[in-house]
């Protein structure tokens, strides 16, 4: 297991490497100066050439890439990421007080698409070509195909504008505000991230079910008369919740994209709208250092279930 | 069998290729037959490509012409999906927005699957390649796809191809994947081995004896990479760094029925309907491709 682990590991740091000089290297894509850009653009000449090349230095921009890139990633490793042009704080600090709300959502999200998306694809899998299945079914293609912010205007329009039970927008924190305004601003959010991995749990975890349900292992279980919500609960749900795992990986990584959409619709102070932010500012230390936050946050969050992988399931181990 | 000279041979020249065509257009409405999802996507998809391809024919009103008179509007005789603030008739805004939208899919699929291709082969045939270019794919796909996306236009500017060519760039790498995980499958094969015994360069086995032994799963994964990309671009239009506001896409338009979305829930309402209905029938479309070309899966799933 831990020759697993090590070499697993080994594996990532290539990936980061490569993640932080792509992080890095956004900024030069973008044509000219960004020092004079920042000073109101290349022809409206508002700044002098001294004020810009102060700027350039401020921003550490005045030494070749190569040497910008070193000062960036060492700082990188001690939680130093720069400030942001605009605003002057530590990237860091902003990220620190915007992590709860994202991670709230999030959290309240996945936690809302596995506890309706789990029994459904079950119910669907055990039950398969009934009805039941076939409903599961046609919400699962839906709800996979309905795009967030579509989703959320609706909602919106039917929960907030018309009925009135929960605010249009804003967000309150679950230690600060108590849980219940907590649910009251977060519920529609998080509900607009969930549908999509309910979807996708629900198709996942009936596809893989039907297939165990097919072993022969279950029909002997079957044969000898075993009750079948025992034979659920010990032969099949163990194997069938495998693929699963990998899903709901993949969902933490997918749910970091569905924030960006979902912040902004309902206006919540969250990492994803701070990157939309950063990007419609050029703010580049911030929109640097959250792609690499987020980055090193998926290498490390699948490096985890990789292991978690493997501790369930041997045979990978040794592969 | 007559032996007129020439006769006979454009006789059996027809017959033959009659032969494939009936055998092909069997085959195609059995498969249809055993998907009826593959039949219902395709069938919603066609609605749509003719109804936005050719939307100049089905539009009643000028997309682009103003009229304050009838602005904010709800569905009516006139305006079918109502109006927006300034009087442009949405019905005819979401048939051409349509149209963007399904070009940056269609050019979407297109670039992902030659590129993602000719690296998934070259990675999957070369191990030392295969290293380093599998890390870099492993990087890409450590971002998340809308950040990565939405920093690149934002970088290089928002234009239709610049917003085609970065949804490319992000959504490359699975392809690679898949390309290069059925190329390590099939290097083994007899009839590779065949092929190197008789001196057939790289390029012709990778080419000539691998590649279209990929179709397949290419074909499936480029309608994912279809549906994947109007929804990247209807997000990045949505957060205004899409396609430029003067031409309307599925985005564009629901980010302004966001602004209005209190009077006028319809501005976006209709554009996102005909979306969802689109990547669902995509979606309808993959899966069923998946399962024809697997017929163990589709039993099951």
């Amino acid at each position: 297991m831990w020759k697993y682990i090590v070499r697993r590991s080994l594996l990532a740091v290539p990936v980061l490497f490569v993640v932080s000089v792509i992080s890095f290297s956004i900024m030069q894509l973008a044509p000219g100066d960004p020092a004079a850009i920042l000073m109101g653009g290349e022809y409206i000449a508002i700044a002098t050439e001294e004020e810009i090349a102060d700027l350039r230095t401020a921003l550490g921009l005045d030494v070749p890439p190569l040497f910008q890139y070193f000062n960036w990633i060492t700082g990188f490793f001690v939680g130093e990421l720069g400030n942001s042009i605009y605003t002057g704080v530590a990237v860091a600090t902003m990220v620190s007080d915007r992590i709860e709300a994202t991670a709230s959502i999030v959290l309240y999200g996945i936690f809302v698409s596995i506890m309706l998306g789990l029994p459904m694809g079950i119910i669907a899998g055990w039950k398969m070509n009934t009805w039941i299945d076939r409903s599961v079914m046609i919400f699962a293609v839906f709800g996979f195909a309905i795009p967030g912010f579509w989703l959320a205007l609706n909602l919106i329009y039917f929960f907030c504008v018309k009925l009135g039970w929960f605010p249009v927008f804003g967000f309150r924190s679950i230690v600060t505000d108590g849980p219940l305004e907590f649910l009251r601003y977060s519920t529609l959010p998080s509900l607009t991230l969930a549908v999509a991995f309910m979807a996708l749990i629900a198709r996942m975890t009936r596809s893989s079910l039907v297939e165990v349900l097919g072993e022969d292992y279950i029909r002997t279980a079957r044969a000898k008369g075993l009750k079948e919500s025992i034979m659920l609960r010990r032969h099949a749900l163990k194997p069938a919740f495998m693929p699963v795992l990998t899903v709901i990986g993949l969902i933490f990584a997918a749910a970091v994209t569905g924030t960006v959409v979902t912040e902004s619709v309902f206006a919540i102070p969250g990492m994803g709208r701070l990157f939309v932010k950063a990007v419609g500012d050029r703010d580049y230390p911030v929109i640097q250092g959250l792609m690499m936050i987020f980055a090193t946050a998926y290498v490390f969050l699948n490096l985890i279930i990789d292991i978690l992988y493997a501790y369930l399931d041997p045979r990978i181990r040794y592969s | 069998m007559t032996t007129t000279r020439g006769y006979n041979i454009d006789e059996e020249a027809v017959r033959q290729a009659k032969g494939t065509w009936f055998r092909t257009r069997e085959q195609f409405v059995r498969v249809l037959r055993k998907n009826p999802n593959l039949l219902i996507g395709l069938i919603i998809l066609t609605f749509f490509l003719l109804l936005c391809g050719f939307a100049q024919f089905w539009e009643r009103i000028d997309p682009l012409m103003l009229d304050p008179d009838d602005r904010l509007q709800g569905p009516n005789w006139k305006h079918w999906f109502g109006t927006d603030n300034a009087g442009r008739d949405i019905y005819s805004r979401t048939l051409h927005g349509g149209r963007v939208s399904l070009m940056v899919g269609f050019f979407v699929a297109v670039f992902t699957t030659l590129v993602g291709m000719t690296l998934g082969l070259i990675s999957g045939y070369t191990p030392k390649i295969d290293i380093v270019l599998q890390r870099i794919m492993d990087s890409i796909m450590s971002f998340p796809t809308l950040l990565l996306a939405l920093a690149l236009v934002a970088m290089l500017g928002s234009s239709m191809w610049n917003v085609i060519g970065v949804i490319s760039f992000v959504d490359t790498p699975r392809m690679v994947r898949i390309v290069r995980a059925t190329v390590l499958t099939l290097r083994e094969q007899m009839y590779i081995d065949a092929a190197k015994a008789l001196g057939a360069p790289t390029w012709r086995i990778l080419f000539v004896h691998l590649a279209p032994n990929t179709m397949a799963p290419v074909l499936v994964q480029a309608t994912y990479v279809f549906a994947l990309a109007i929804l990247t671009e209807a997000s990045l239009s949505f957060l205004g760094l899409g396609i430029p506001p003067e031409n309307p896409s599925w985005g564009n338009i629901l980010a302004l029925g966001r602004t209005f979305l209190q009077q006028a829930f319809w501005i976006s309402f209709f554009p996102g309907f005909l979306l969802t209905i689109n990547v669902m029938a995509m979606n309808l479309v993959g899966d069923g491709l998946r399962d024809a070309f697997d017929p163990k899966m589709s039993r099951s799933v």
